[in-house]
């Protein structure tokens, strides 16, 4: 019964930790070329939706179903990154010890990623234009061969989408982006953010209010592993529900 | 390296210059002091004294291997040795053969095997009796056993901690299964008494010397697959690993391939430092193989520098040279110094020789600059 | 002339007997010469037969008070005589000793009246069991007894002996039971052999299945026994690895340090304490463990650990290098092998059962383990020390801003867990060696045992020592000792397929990092 047209499908997914269910027989689904802002209080099970679509986190029961027909539950994470999912995490998440330009590098997609073509694997023409452009889009073209580890926390917020932006996923997932930016960083982020979603499917988790806004057409809200309300901002923000569960208790002054 | 954009790509030119005089050295200018000048010229390299560098050189293939594990992927493997032994039991084994009926008992059996009244050759001594069989098992039985352990360790993503302790826990094992008797393995006193390589009698020095020729080769050899691996996008992907597993996964990549990979190298690496150790010293006992020869392994690495391939050489010759020189003066401060070099290495010099003398030269490259501009800062401050 | 020599001193030595023991009075009397008197003079035959027959008549009739004669006899007797004297005052010495006070004597004079093969002594062994108030020593009367019954030459008898054996679960029997069934097979079995084979098949059955169950629990109490050395080791390094992260690899030298302040506790008591006051040295040396190791703990924390905090890899490597240098260092001052010796009170060993003999070492070590774990437990969940310890194991920094100084309880519950060590090793003097490598033996089991038992759950912990320690013994008859510490790996290895950190995982959002 996967909806037509829907990119990723969760039916029923259950996520127990020891008795505490962090997803509760969730429901979600998200379509093509969407822009999706999941929100909810903490330990609403946000992370662990990602968790679950990514592969890091086995559900105990249910379905997760990427595009038309590819069943993702039980494959590892590097296969379904494989397969056109990205993620970004809530805390920056890039390699460190190498520069700017080979973090990109590495994590543009390409025919293969097993040990014998990277060995011998050297960039075309095309690959290294690809990654010049993401230099410019995430503002980083004058850092390319500084040591990532040097760069500011925003830069490699900003680096670390540029790395899933490289691997040219299908659905992006995206955990917490603007935390720890500017005002000036975040209204960058969202736009960048809105733009790539005329390409691919967006999954964003944010507790900003004023950001959601900027960027939501329909925002989810969990609570306890399972969905609240649905709908768009002006919608889920009337809800008494959500001002209970989730608006009044956090008292954001924009409510 | 051809893509490489790094500002250090100025450093790697350095290094290949390097890599030419040391090889020049080492392969040429030692040989030719050993054969030439008299035995009380100054300038002369004893038989003894090649020999026992070749079998640091040996070592350092060994240092190579762990560096590539644990300098760049970052995984600590603490059970070199196993591998190590493997090689050298494998060439060992070959030798054995080949003293047919030179042996004490003068029987066609390895001595060992009369002693224990074993009759007949055990079958996987069989292929043994090539010696291209042999330096084939030596790569491929570290290798395969690398295969197996590294796949199961690291598809369950032991790691860290964890796989240190496992590994350790292997080199406990081996060292206990090849002291047994019954392996037919020549127990705790493991092989020995070997007379010829390729028909070359091992006692002469012409042996020995075009021994430490192919050993110099080897290493020459390691050290460019290092880099080559290094170099290579995946070599990128290693120290990603080191890095961030986390994002190595969900950048596409399957991390336990790469550790699958660079462990399995390193094993090889390691059995071929054993097949190259075997013939320099003539005997392989379990000792060789055991916990405390693999830590010892971290330490040359430890010591020269991870994650800089020529630290891992220089590590492995110059702490073996001390070990020598130490152990003939004062056996018993041996293990005092060996475990404070743990120590002061771990806590005071994480980078090791090469990281000492990379900070230097940049004092030194500082101080000059400052030398210049001194005066004029002098006349600012005032 | 020789034999006048000897005849006059016989004489002169009973006349000694007569004069200075009123009891053999009776018995020897003045004139004609008792059957003892003239048994004894019988050993001095030249014929085998008559030898024997005196032999025979001395054993039955006589008793331990003649035993100064037979040593007098003894003293001046050529090899052949002596070796005629021996089963007589064997025999003599074991009757009396049935009676003795002390409960080893009676059962060991029992045992070895069983194997004498003298049918005489039946009567004594059943007389004596009818006293007896020792339950093993009355199993060890009635065992010898029956022993004796079944060489008897009364196929009835025997029968009867071998049912009772067999009741017994005699252990001693079986071989003379087996030869029993041999011999009837051999002869194609005559009318009279075939129930008593029977008899003693059913025996044999009997008493072997009984020995499998008792070896059985033999093997179970000594895999406990392990596991609880195991569990003292291990668990000062898994609750230091739960909160720091950190495998010390000189963990088992401060076992080491534990068990060499115990010997250094027992030289001090021999120097300076009077010796009816030794055995309470093992007493006085646990503190003295425990704090020497916990001390030398403090030093390895300030000094090093602190400054590898979150580098859990250098910091193994640098315990290492420590752990290379103290073992070292006690080779040269200590050399290589001393040893304890065990207070008298922790000798010996309780019989539970027939065949299942369990020392009282290995029972204080399983009770001390108890203890420990007990310990801990009152002081990770009743004490704001342990309230501490678990909330930084959860998470550091959140408890760092809540104002606990996670850097003093790292200290703290680092030097608690060397000297659980030093407990530890204090311990391991009971059942071993005190030598520099004393913890290298155990050292990487009690590794493995902190991998499978995953972090930061004291019960991981005792169930993965139990499986480790328990499956170490278990192997050990099959495999050997050394093919099944290489099963262990292998197991380990596999396990960690299924949870790769350990038993009790810790699931969510702690999991990662």
């Amino acid at each position: 019964m996967t909806e037509h047209g829907s990119i990723i499908y969760l039916e029923g997914v259950t996520v127990d930790y020891d008795g505490f269910k962090a997803l509760n027989s969730l429901n979600f689904i998200v379509n093509h070329r969407e822009l999706r802002v999941v929100i909810g209080p903490n330990g609403a099970g946000k992370t662990t939706l990602l968790d679950v679509i990514s592969g890091k986190t086995k559900p105990a029961a249910g379905r997760v179903i990427f595009g038309k027909d590819t069943h993702l539950i039980g494959m590892r994470e590097y296969e379904i990154t494989q397969l056109g999912i990205g993620r970004k995490f809530q805390a920056p998440s890039i390699y460190g010890n190498l520069t700017v330009w080979e973090n990109l590098d590495l994590s543009l997609s390409r025919p293969s990623k097993g040990v014998l073509f990277t060995l011998r694997g050297r960039s075309t023409t095309a690959e290294r234009n690809q990654i010049d452009e993401a230099l410019e889009t995430i503002g980083l073209k004058n850092q390319a061969h500084l040591r990532a580890g040097s760069l500011s926390h925003g830069q490699k917020q900003w680096l670390e989408i540029g790395m899933v932006i490289l691997q040219d996923p299908e659905l992006l997932l995206v955990d917490e982006p603007v935390a720890g930016m500017t005002d000036e960083e975040t209204e960058q982020t969202g736009r960048l953010l809105q733009s790539l979603a005329e390409k691919h499917a967006i999954v964003v988790i944010e507790h900003d209010m004023e950001f959601v806004r900027q960027i939501a057409r329909i925002v989810t809200v969990l609570h306890e592993g399972t969905v609240i309300c649905e709908g768009p901002v002006e919608k889920v923000q009337a809800d008494p529900r959500v001002v209970e569960i989730y608006l009044g208790r956090h008292k954001v002054t924009h409510a | 390296m051809g893509e490489s954009l790094t500002p250090s790509s100025n450093a790697e030119r350095n290094e290949g210059t390097i890599f030419w005089v040391v090889g020049f050295v080492l392969l040429f200018v030692l040989p030719v002091l050993n054969v030439l000048p008299t035995e009380n010229s100054w300038l002369h390299v004893s038989d003894f004294a090649l020999n026992r560098f070749g079998k640091f050189l040996a070592f350092a293939i060994l240092a190579l291997g762990l560096d590539l594990i644990w300098g760049y992927a970052g995984i600590l493997s603490l059970g070199q040795g196993v591998f190590f032994g493997l090689g050298a039991y494998c060439m060992g084994m070959h030798l054995m053969l080949t003293i047919g009926n030179e042996s004490v008992y003068g029987s066609a059996l390895p001595d060992f095997m009369v002693w224990n009244q074993v009759t007949e050759l055990p079958f996987f001594w069989k292929p043994f009796y090539s010696f291209s069989a042999a330096v084939l098992a030596g790569l491929l039985v570290p290798a395969c056993f690398a295969l197996v352990f590294g796949f199961l360790a690291f598809r369950s993503r032991i790691r860290g901690v964890y796989f240190a302790i496992i590994t350790q826990a292997l080199a406990l094992m081996a060292w206990l299964v090849f002291n047994r008797n019954e392996t037919n393995l020549g127990g705790t006193n493991g092989l020995t008494d070997f007379k010829t390589i390729l028909g070359f009698r091992l006692s002469d020095p012409g042996t020995q010397l075009a021994l430490y020729v192919v050993t110099v080769l080897c290493l020459g050899g390691a050290y460019l697959l290092c880099r080559w691996i290094i170099g290579s996008r995946a070599g990128r992907v290693l120290i990603a690993i080191r890095d961030s597993e986390q994002r190595v996964l969900f950048s596409g990549y399957s991390p336990a391939n790469y550790k699958l990979f660079v462990f399995v190298v390193s094993a090889a690496l390691a059995g071929l430092a054993g097949m190259l150790y075997v013939p320099q010293v003539g005997i392989i006992t379990p000792a060789q193989m055991g916990v405390l020869p693999s830590l010892e392994t971290v330490i040359w690495v430890a010591v020269g520098g991870r994650a800089t391939l020529v630290g891992a050489i220089v590590g492995a010759v110059g702490v073996n040279l001390g070990r020598s020189i130490l152990t003939n003066h004062f056996p018993e401060l041996w293990p005092f110094f060996l475990g404070g070099l743990f120590v002061v290495v771990v806590l005071l010099f994480p980078d090791g020789v090469m990281g000492i003398t990379r900070t230097l030269s940049e004092k030194l490259t500082m101080w000059s600059a400052r030398l210049r501009k001194a005066p004029a800062a002098e006349e600012e401050q005032a | 002339m020789r034999r006048v020599v000897w005849i006059a001193l016989v004489w002169w030595s009973v006349a000694w007997v007569v004069t200075d023991v009123p009891a053999a009075e009776a018995l020897t009397g003045a004139s004609p010469p008792s059957p003892l008197e003239q048994a004894l003079q019988a050993l001095y035959s030249d014929e085998e037969a008559t030898r024997e027959q005196a032999v025979r008549v001395l054993i039955e009739q006589g008793d331990a008070t003649l035993l100064p004669r037979l040593d007098e006899l003894r003293a001046h007797a050529d090899r052949s005589l002596r070796m005629a004297i021996k089963p007589v005052a064997d025999a003599w010495r074991h009757r009396d000793d049935l009676a003795s006070p002390d409960a080893d004597i009676r059962r060991s004079a029992a045992t070895d009246l069983g194997t004498s093969g003298r049918a005489v002594a039946i009567p004594w062994l059943e007389a004596a069991a009818g006293f007896e108030s020792h339950h093993w020593v009355r199993y060890a009367m009635d065992e010898s007894a029956q022993l004796l019954k079944l060489a008897s030459d009364d196929p009835a008898i025997k029968a009867q002996a071998a049912t009772k054996l067999g009741e017994l679960r005699s252990q001693n029997a079986v071989p003379a039971l087996k030869a029993l069934v041999q011999a009837a097979e051999e002869s194609g079995g005559t009318e009279q052999q075939k129930p008593l084979a029977r008899a003693a098949t059913a025996a044999i059955d009997r008493i072997e299945t009984w020995n499998v169950w008792s070896t059985a629990i033999e093997t179970v109490f000594r895999g406990i026994s392990l596991s609880s050395i195991l569990l003292i080791m291990s668990v000062g390094l898994a609750i230091v690895f739960g909160l720091m992260g950190v495998i010390n690899m000189a963990h088992g030298e401060l076992m080491m340090i534990g068990a060499y302040a115990t010997f250094v506790m027992q030289e001090c008591f021999k120097l300076y304490v009077p010796s009816s006051w030794f055995d309470s040295y093992y007493l006085a040396a646990l503190p003295a463990s425990f704090l020497a190791a916990a001390v030398f703990g403090l030093i390895l924390e300030a000094t090093v650990i602190r400054f590898l905090y979150g580098r859990p890899l250098e910091t193994m490597l640098a315990t290492w290098g420590v752990s290379l240098i103290l073992i070292q260092a006690a080779r040269i001052y200590f050399g290589d092998l001393t040893a304890v010796t065990a207070p008298a009170w922790l000798n010996g060993g309780a019989q539970v059962m027939v065949g299942v003999f369990l020392p009282f070492n290995r029972l204080f070590i399983i009770g001390l383990s108890i203890l420990c774990v007990m310990g801990i437990y009152a002081l990770l969940f009743r004490s704001s020390l342990g309230l501490r310890v678990r909330a930084v194991t959860q998470n550091r920094n959140m408890s760092a801003c809540l104002g606990i100084p996670t850097r003093k309880v790292d200290a703290y519950t680092f030097a608690f867990g060397s000297g659980l060590a030093g407990i530890a090793g204090w311990a391991l003097t009971l059942v071993g060696n005190v030598e520099p490598g004393l913890g290298q033996n155990y050292i990487v089991d009690s590794f493995m045992v902190v991998v499978t038992g995953g972090v930061g759950k004291l019960a991981g912990t005792i169930i993965a020592s139990l499986g480790i320690g328990g499956l170490n013994k278990l192997m050990e008859p099959s495999l050997g000792a050394v093919y099944g510490k290489v099963l262990i790996l292998v197991l380990v290895i596999l396990f960690l397929q299924r949870r790769p950190s350990g038993l009790f995982a810790v699931k969510g959002r702690q999991a990662e990092g």
